[in-house]
């Protein structure tokens, strides 16, 4: 449960793996959550993101497997994790790949494989999730989308569209969550450096994961429904989404 | 019956969750809710929602409001015994009672309590150094249980049903009914001795020295003070007053009884209102005006047991973000950790202008908060910058102290320390467990603290 000092007990990321995630799940455990959930693909893998979370002060840290693109185990793996933990007081929507926009763009097999992780598997993932805290009664649904689906860019569309539809099905969902106990908080990062972008050159206003999870754990303590990583790249984005078209094609972002 | 989907938070207004509340106007209905509760999620009675945190929420499952039932069924004036629906208030209670020379054996900081809740919370009043808390006034009880029986529980000093259900936060069951003992009084008026005191260590003494002779004791404390004020307080102790204190003409009167709501507190509140600059000021205000010894200065109860209940809505004054209270007891001989406690606070600067100290007699209970002690209650706004962090490390002082805080008003506390505070946890945990095996009766703080 949460307490009146906003912090939680029990954390749930989806997309165990993703750097983001475990940062968000570490700012928890710090705050007095004692409980936390790795699920993903690989979650043999998470060896390290366990002792870290250890050492920060969780008790139990559990890591289970976890397809984004098998919608159809969903169910099954909230399921189980709330019959391993009980209440989720934090889940985060943490997965996602970026994919190769200049691969994709050309080739519908793996742009409809970054939209089927990125989109289908929100989509899935948000539903299974807000059932489970509409049926507690309470908790947090921590979404992941990005600026890149603010105003869907050139240089970026691919990815750019799928982070679009997980903000609108995330807000959509928050307002029809509106009164339930629970709710959802849409996360809107922009370049992050992390293994995500590993390699790529770094854009203006760039941050890190620990400065996402700082943003996320204000959000959560507060009231907040929307928030932005770094903070400025919400004016940043109200201006670029007025930007006319023909101008915005040839904006270098 | 209707059940409506609601947004339940405690006195404190922080941490809603959503429950189905239904208000059943008799036992049958109450019943019918417990048999038809969701699987999983459970059933919860509540009363007046005066305890601070999430002692009467339940997440996702089902809320009984027992303020429906609210009859007094069986007043025995020779006795001084009453027999009543739990859903009854205190200040309901009060206004049958007081006009016919009876009182409450115990008696809160508000008079919006319900019986029930009073039984479940096992509250004290400011008389718990000589006569105890609620339950020791609680005759017997009738208790619905999960196999949907109700039990006639009388507090017999074995009852292992009856002491997992005084201080057991309404996880044994539902109370439906309570027989009281009573006190005689009167007159409706406390006779007042006040002490400015120069600081803790004075008040402590004064009340070490002293308290035994008054049947009524508190300090209001005032925890902005720093330096040689540090601890600087109010003493009230008073008693009934005899019909004979009074004159002639006004014998007549003598138990006239019409407790008012002066105002009520607006429902938009400025964020930050109580800071440390306005509370100091409050603070400064409330001492300089308290005389600095005064005796037998006749009060109303109300105004002695009740002075908050006059502002309607105060807990709106802490604004959106709610604010919590802490309340903890160490032992005696455990004055040093008491010391530490409030350096502690007033070196944070916590902006409190509800805090009292007070001496606790014998305790009762598995899970009932007083055991002999010293005992401090203090109101923080919840947006206060590092508090968890201060309140963790004082719940570690008072669990090293063999200290406690109390289960009604708590809302932060982390169950890992549970254990340590109230020894008779496991015990309690297996009375319970046979009361209800399937586990249909639970809440948010049973969640939180992991009490089962």
């Amino acid at each position: 449960m949460r307490n009146a000092v906003g912090d939680v007990q029990t954390v749930l990321v989806l997309g165990g793996g993703s750097d983001i995630g475990v940062a968000i799940a570490r700012r928890l455990v710090t705050g007095g959550a004692r409980t936390v959930v790795l699920a993903g693909r690989r979650p043999e893998g998470y060896l390290a993101y366990e002792q870290a979370l250890r050492a920060a002060g969780a008790i139990n840290v559990h890591r289970v497997a976890f397809d984004a693109d098998d919608t159809d185990s969903h169910p099954g793996v909230v399921r189980d994790v709330v019959s391993l933990v009980g209440d989720l007081d934090v889940t985060v929507v943490a997965f996602g790949v970026l994919g190769d926009q200049s691969v994709d763009e050309h080739n519908p097999v793996a742009a409809v494989a970054v939209a089927r992780t990125n989109y289908l598997g929100s989509v899935s993932a948000m539903t299974v999730l807000g059932q489970q805290l509409r049926k507690q009664g309470h908790g947090a649904l921590v979404v992941l989308s990005s600026v890149a689906g603010e105003r869907v860019r050139r240089s970026n569309f691919v990815y750019g569209s799928t982070k679009a539809g997980v903000d609108g099905f995330a807000t959509g969902l928050a307002d029809a969550l509106h009164g339930s106990g629970a709710r959802v908080l849409v996360v809107r990062p922009g370049f992050v450096v992390s293994k995500m972008t590993a390699g790529m050159d770094k854009a203006p206003l760039s941050t890190t994961p620990e400065a996402v999870a700082d943003v996320v754990v204000k959000g959560l303590a507060g009231s907040a429904t929307v928030v932005w990583a770094p903070a400025p790249l919400r004016l940043v984005m109200s201006v670029l989404r007025h930007v006319p078209r023909p101008l915005f094609r040839r904006l270098p972002v | 019956m209707t059940t409506a989907d609601t947004l339940l938070t405690g006195w404190g207004r922080t941490a809603p969750t959503r429950a189905a509340v239904s208000a059943p106007s008799d036992v049958d209905a109450v019943r019918q809710v417990l048999a038809n509760a969701a699987t999983g999620r459970g059933v919860l009675a509540r009363g007046l929602g005066r305890s601070y945190g999430d002692a009467a929420q339940n997440a996702g499952g089902d809320i009984l409001d027992m303020t429906g039932l609210a009859g007094v069924h069986a007043l025995d004036i020779a006795g001084a015994t009453v027999t009543v629906d739990a859903g009854l208030s205190l200040d309901a209670l009060l206004r049958h009672l007081v006009p016919l020379g009876l009182f409450v054996s115990v008696s809160p900081g508000t008079r919006y309590v319900t019986v029930g809740g009073a039984i479940a919370c096992d509250i004290h009043g400011k008389n718990h150094h000589r006569e105890g808390s609620f339950a020791r006034s609680v005759l017997a009880f009738d208790l619905l249980t999960a196999d949907g029986e109700v039990r006639t529980v009388t507090a017999d000093p074995d009852s292992e049903v009856f002491w997992a259900t005084a201080g057991g936060m309404g996880l044994t069951g539902v109370i439906l009914r309570a027989t009281l003992s009573l006190l005689r009084i009167e007159t409706s008026l406390i006779s007042v001795d006040t002490e400015r005191t120069t600081d803790l260590d004075d008040v402590m003494a004064r009340m070490d020295a002293r308290d035994d002779d008054y049947r009524y004791s508190v300090a209001w404390i005032d925890l902005l003070a720093t330096g040689a004020a540090m601890g600087r307080s109010v003493l009230t102790r008073g008693d009934h007053l005899p019909i004979d204190a009074l004159g002639p003409q006004e014998r007549a009167t003598a138990l006239r009884y019409a407790p008012k709501n002066l105002v009520t507190a607006p429902s938009f509140v400025p964020p930050g209102l109580l800071n440390r600059l306005t509370v100091r000021a409050f603070n400064e205000l409330w001492f300089r005006k308290a005389p600095v010894a005064q005796v037998g200065h006749p009060e109303s109860i109300a105004a002695f047991f009740h002075p908050l209940d006059m502002v309607t809505g105060w807990n709106r004054i802490y604004g959106r973000a709610g604010f919590l209270q802490y309340q903890f007891v160490v032992p005696f001989g455990e004055e040093q950790a008491m010391r530490r406690i409030v350096a502690e606070l007033v070196e944070h600067q916590c902006p409190s202008f509800l805090a009292v100290l007070k001496r606790f007699g014998a305790g009762n209970g598995l899970l009932s908060f007083p055991i002999p002690g010293w005992t401090l209650a203090l109101d923080i706004p919840a947006r206060m910058t590092g508090l968890g962090p201060l309140l963790t490390r004082l719940d570690e002082r008072v669990v090293e102290a063999g200290g406690r805080v109390y289960l009604a008003k708590d809302s932060r506390l982390s169950p890992q320390l549970l254990p340590g505070m109230y020894p008779e946890l496991d015990r309690w945990r297996g009375i319970r467990e046979r009361l209800d095996p399937q586990r249909r009766f639970t809440s948010d703080l049973a969640r939180r603290l992991q009490l089962f």
